[in-house]
């Protein structure tokens, strides 16, 4: 018999222990679907097809003042630390090497590292000392912590993106007398740009979905959708919030795979 | 020295002093250990070396990517060592081509004096023109991914000569082709810089590339410039057992000066037998030295006619030519390349007594 190599899925229980773990990341998730068309206002005991937690939850003013809100700061959290990580990539694989640069590495990853809630805490009290200071209370607290923890989520595939691209196009345009920005408009950016819509889209599911950071940084009545939620579990819990997760996985699973497509293509 | 064509005085394109580049490292690494090169205004020049010898370095200097460590680098009398890539007149043919993907061919071609800011009838004009030099008009609207690798090895070509640059630099243009195609690119290469008068700076490991394009060849090795002269030169009269070696096929000899004659030298062989061979002009050998000797400058003959004697080892037919290894009485080995036609028929066989001779002045004195 032909001596074969070590292959996982050929050892002992490996579909039967596969199949338990499909099982516990996606059962939950596809019961919280299935009762979001309850006709009952139970979550657990089914009594049959409906709309009616969609309805019910695009006619609460307070899910769509949330959600409102969320995309406001998705959007602009997207905007600014895709700008930040865009910038930060291109000075660490477009220069020189220089001193410090894998300290420079290590901070811009810093929240992938960093505790979440220790970030939020720390926040917390810096936003208070500001709010003391100046008065202001509005949504810019909450955008400018989003986009602080976003950076990271959209500089790595901007980066992996500028690793990939060949050099000698950007030295061919610079050799056919492109100057240095000319060479950026014109051969980096459009070859970058997947990798920019890429970052912004992971930027903004992750500002979309963030709840400890929020829940801390937030002044009173601005909740955004998922704090909202949470706010709901603690009193009686209806399909309308099974409603309103299934919408928000329907994006996310959306921009996830955009987000796969867009980073696989080439040119 | 090459002759300018029609008498007119020469002009040099690049001209290199004491070039050096040191890449920083532990141990730092010398790409490029003091060069001085003179490049003809028009000509069509390769550097041709192994991988590591420097060659791709010293094209990168030329074209602006890198900057030397010390030395001067002047562009028709001007040095250029402040100029950034975008201000050189000079332009490169990519080892890779770096075609940008996101473009067509037409706009590939016409990105360089696009950049130049020329007026769009202009940049139509030229990219026509140049289309039509390398063969590629029903293309102009392809992608460059939807053209075979030939074919954008001519955009490539055509994109770099539409700016009309002063210089032209090729690194390795033809290493990613097949051998038909490659044959054929070396021809029209030749044909493209005689017709667009461009100085050529061609990047090589290819020694029979080198041969059959090039008026002059310089041969690199470590850092430095071994020898340069026109093909023929080069193949006839390598000056150094490296360059014998690297190009083409060489029997090396071991001799004992005898005396000196202006560029000749009479030399012993280790037979005993004396003959005349030539010298470098800047050398002045003595003592024991090693000749080279091409195998197709030598002829069998009878054992007692031979410069050298020895026995027939092997004998192998190519079709075109048959080679004979003989072990000379030395104790070295000596290979003939005799060519064929129909009425030689083989004669002779393994192990037989034969001599072995070539013309006075054919060996060469290797530089030490």
């Amino acid at each position: 018999m032909a001596k074969r190599g070590f292959d996982i899925r050929r050892q002992t229980g490996f579909t039967t222990i596969a199949m338990a773990c499909f099982f516990m990341l996606y059962m939950p998730i596809i019961l919280l679907v299935v009762y979001s068309f309850n006709s009952g206002s139970s979550i657990a005991i089914w009594e049959g097809f409906s709309w009616r937690w969609y309805v019910s939850a695009w006619e609460n003013e307070q899910v769509q003042e949330a959600t409102v809100r969320s995309l406001i700061i998705a959007v602009w959290a997207a905007g600014i630390s895709t700008t930040v990580a865009v910038l930060a990539a291109l000075a660490t694989t477009r220069t020189r090497k220089f001193k410090g640069q894998s300290v420079v590495f290590a901070m811009i990853n810093q929240p992938l590292m960093v505790p979440e809630i220790v970030t939020a805490v720390a926040l917390l009290i810096f936003f208070a000392m500001i709010k003391v200071a100046t008065g202001y209370t509005g949504l810019l607290y909450l955008i400018m912590a989003h986009s602080a923890f976003c950076i990271p989520f959209a500089y790595l595939p901007i980066r992996a993106r500028l690793q990939g691209m060949d050099l000698s196009l950007e030295q061919a345009a610079a050799d056919l007398y492109a100057t240095p920005y000319q060479v950026f408009r014109r051969i980096t950016l459009p070859q970058l740009w997947p990798g920019i819509l890429a970052g912004a889209m992971l930027a903004f599911v992750i500002s979309l979905d963030d709840v400890v950071i929020t829940e801390f940084v937030k002044s009173a009545g601005q909740d955004t959708l998922p704090t909202y939620m949470l706010g709901q579990l603690r009193r009686v819990v209806t399909p309308e919030i099974n409603a309103i997760s299934t919408v928000l996985l329907a994006i996310s699973v959306t921009l996830v795979i955009a987000f796969t497509i867009l980073s696989k293509r080439k040119t | 020295m090459p002759c300018g064509v029609g008498g007119q005085p020469l002009k040099i394109a690049i001209s290199a002093r004491n070039l050096r580049k040191v890449y920083p490292g532990q141990p730092p690494v010398q790409a490029l250990a003091g060069v001085d090169i003179d490049i003809q205004d028009n000509e069509f020049f390769t550097l041709l070396g192994p991988s590591g010898c420097g060659k791709t370095t010293l094209l990168r200097l030329i074209a602006g990517f890198e900057n030397p460590t010390s030395g001067s680098l002047e562009m028709f009398g001007d040095s250029i060592l402040d100029a950034p890539p975008h201000k050189r007149p000079i332009n490169t043919v990519f080892q890779s081509y770096a075609l940008f993907p996101h473009m067509t061919v037409a706009q590939n071609i016409g990105f360089g004096l696009e950049m130049l800011g020329k007026p769009k009838a202009e940049i139509a004009a030229t990219v026509d023109e140049m289309m039509a030099l390398v063969k590629m008009t029903e293309m102009a609207d392809r992608q460059t991914s939807q053209i075979s690798g030939g074919q954008q090895q001519r955009v490539a070509l055509a994109r770099a000569l539409a700016p009309k640059p002063k210089v032209l630099l090729l690194d390795e243009p033809l290493s990613a082709l097949d051998f038909k195609l490659r044959k054929d690119m070396q021809l029209e290469l030749k044909r493209l810089q005689s017709e667009t008068g461009i100085t050529f700076i061609f990047v090589t490991h290819d020694q029979e590339e080198a041969l059959t394009m090039s008026d002059r060849i310089a041969v690199m090795e470590a850092g430095s410039i071994r020898q340069i002269g026109g093909p023929r030169d080069i193949y006839d009269h390598p000056a150094e057992r490296f360059v014998a070696d690297f190009i083409g096929d060489t029997n090396f000899l071991p001799a004992e000066i005898d005396g000196r004659d202006g560029t000749t030298a009479r030399v012993k062989l280790s037979s005993g037998q004396k003959t005349t061979a030539r010298m470098q002009e800047d050398t002045t050998p003595s003592g024991k030295v090693t000749l080279a000797v091409r195998p197709e400058h030598a002829r069998l003959v009878g054992e007692a006619e031979g410069l050298l004697q020895g026995a027939l080892r092997e004998i192998v037919y190519f079709g075109t030519d048959t080679h004979f290894h003989v072990d000379i009485d030395d104790g070295t080995s000596f290979v003939l390349r005799q060519q064929n036609s129909p009425d030689t028929e083989a004669r002779l066989s393994q192990g037989d007594r034969v001599g072995i001779i070539f013309g006075d002045g054919v060996a060469q004195v290797l530089r030490d």
